[in-house]
């Protein structure tokens, strides 16, 4: 019998392997796959969020849990695609050029899927022209930019220029990120968002795709 | 009883400060790993090394920071101890006569907690690295944000004979005090002395201001002296270019404090340069040993 409380704790525990085994077992005995994600899913990240803010959990127990929420929606996502469910949003994430630090951006790219969202992932040391390539080709509504250097944080302000150059920057919501990163540096550089660690970027990106 | 008690003379030491910026005003471009001018431009990467021996430092790293087979990428293990030997002979040439050369090693950018390498390939990785830095007089395993990877490079280092120091990143957590993976000072001191370090601190970090604390309990928690290079504040973006509002005067000002809370080594990371070191360096002409 498929136990939704065990699918819950193995992604509070960050074992993927049990979490995509007890996901595929609840979908084999009939449970529908918004049930699993909404009584399950959710409210496990919730709760690894919650131990972060507490620091009980810490970077890697993110990246753990992450992983095992993506390992368990991996059987859940192609149903969701046949039966017509939306993402919550569609994401287009990369650290900026002239920057490798990518553990960041991995971790937000990890909870934004985890979260709900489609994440077009572009990796490390992306050129301005390759996010508005991907904004273009996927209609995504989310540019999510990270840096880690100060010396690559002007990238983030090419980037933006560039999709304006481009004349999408309209259709999309930037959000930057990165330990150097302010909400200053977001405001002097037009963004319109910016979070100070992966869980509150999974809550801004939620915040922007809500319909206006 | 310290492995470094013949390098004290009654005051602490002072280390140097950043070189990856020193660097990128002599040309290297931005993202560029570092080491690879330890082959490509050496003589930049001497000019460096020679501008902080000159300033007066007791001891000066080596452009070595991301010189492991792990952080150059794969198929690395020959290149990796080329740039480290050469950045060894690099600091060497500039320091003879005037300061010691301790060889820097820094993370190997992947996460051990998280599964994204074993601990057989980090220990792999890291004693390739330091046999090919025993020209140095001693060891820095740096900016380390996991107390196991960084024990793992420890006792990997061990058997070159070197003194081998393990200095922390402490800039997480609601008090911006523990390591990324959650390590309080406490436990990285603790660990690492029972390890077999032969100095354990802290650098990088949010900023000078938050040191004299870490330090501290970094010497509270152990009988090892304490290395102790802060950043030079955060920067702030200013038309487009980072600026480090701390100014060389504002870092020295902290030196008083840090040597009170027990530095025995004191430099500076990220936004340092020769003129915070020069700043450093006449404060603690002025200090005795705590």
């Amino acid at each position: 019998m498929a136990d939704l409380r065990t699918l819950h704790d193995a992604i509070l525990e960050g074992n993927a392997k049990q979490a995509a085994a007890l996901t595929q077992e609840a979908l084999a005995e009939g449970l529908a796959p918004l049930d699993i994600i909404h009584q399950a899913m959710v409210p496990a990240m919730d709760e690894v969020g919650r131990r972060f803010e507490c620091e009980e959990y810490f970077v890697p127990e993110l990246l753990l849990s992450a992983r095992a929420m993506k390992a368990a929606l991996e059987p859940v996502r192609p149903l969701l695609v046949a039966s017509g469910v939306q993402p919550a949003g569609r994401v287009v994430i990369g650290t900026v050029k002239g920057d490798l630090h990518d553990i960041g951006k991995n971790l937000v790219a990890a909870l934004l899927e985890g979260g709900g969202f489609e994440v077009i992932d572009l990796g490390a040391d992306v050129p301005a022209q390759r996010f508005v390539e991907a904004v273009q080709n996927s209609g995504a509504g989310i540019v999510a930019l990270s840096a880690l250097l100060t010396v690559t944080m002007p990238s983030m302000k090419s980037t933006i220029e560039a999709l304006d150059q481009a004349g999408v920057r309209g259709r999309v919501k930037v959000i930057v990120g990165g330990a150097p990163v302010t909400q200053q540096f977001a405001d002097q550089i037009g963004a319109d968002g910016y979070s100070e660690n992966a869980t509150a970027a999974v809550a801004l990106a939620r915040r922007l795709s809500r319909p206006a | 009883m310290s492995a470094f008690d013949s390098w004290f003379h009654g005051r602490p030491l002072l280390t140097d400060g950043a070189w990856g910026t020193a660097l990128q005003t002599l040309g290297l471009a931005p993202g560029r790993n570092p080491d690879h001018w330890n082959v490509e431009h050496p003589d930049r990467v001497a000019e460096v090394a020679r501008s902080y021996a000159e300033a007066g430092c007791d001891v000066i790293l080596t452009n070595t920071f991301r010189a492991n087979r792990i952080a150059l990428g794969e198929g690395s293990g020959a290149l990796a101890v080329e740039l480290n030997r050469a950045g060894v002979e690099i600091s060497r040439l500039a320091a003879v006569g005037r300061c010691r050369v301790v060889a820097s090693m820094g993370p190997s950018g992947r996460m051990l907690a998280a599964g994204d390498v074993t601990p057989d390939e980090l220990t792999e990785a890291f004693a390739e690295q330091a046999a090919a830095l025993t020209g140095a007089d001693a060891l820095l395993i740096e900016t380390m944000s996991d107390v196991e990877e960084a024990c793992l490079a420890l006792r990997a280092a061990l058997p070159t004979g070197l003194p081998v120091i393990v200095s922390f990143v402490f800039d997480a957590g609601r008090n911006k005090d523990r390591t990324m993976t959650g390590a309080t000072p406490e436990q990285a001191a603790a660990a690492v002395e029972a390890a077999g370090a032969a100095a354990v601190g802290a650098n990088c970090g949010a900023g000078i201001a938050a040191f004299a604390p870490l330090c501290a309990r970094l010497r509270a928690a152990c009988r090892l002296p304490v290395w102790i290079k802060p950043n030079a504040g955060l920067p702030e973006m200013v038309d487009g270019r980072a600026v480090y509002r701390t100014t060389p005067a504002e870092f020295a000002a902290h030196a008083p404090a840090l040597v009170a809370a027990g530095a025995a080594f004191l430099g500076g990371c990220c936004g340092s340069n020769v003129e915070f070191i020069r700043a450093l360096g006449a404060e603690l002409k002025q200090c005795a040993l705590s």
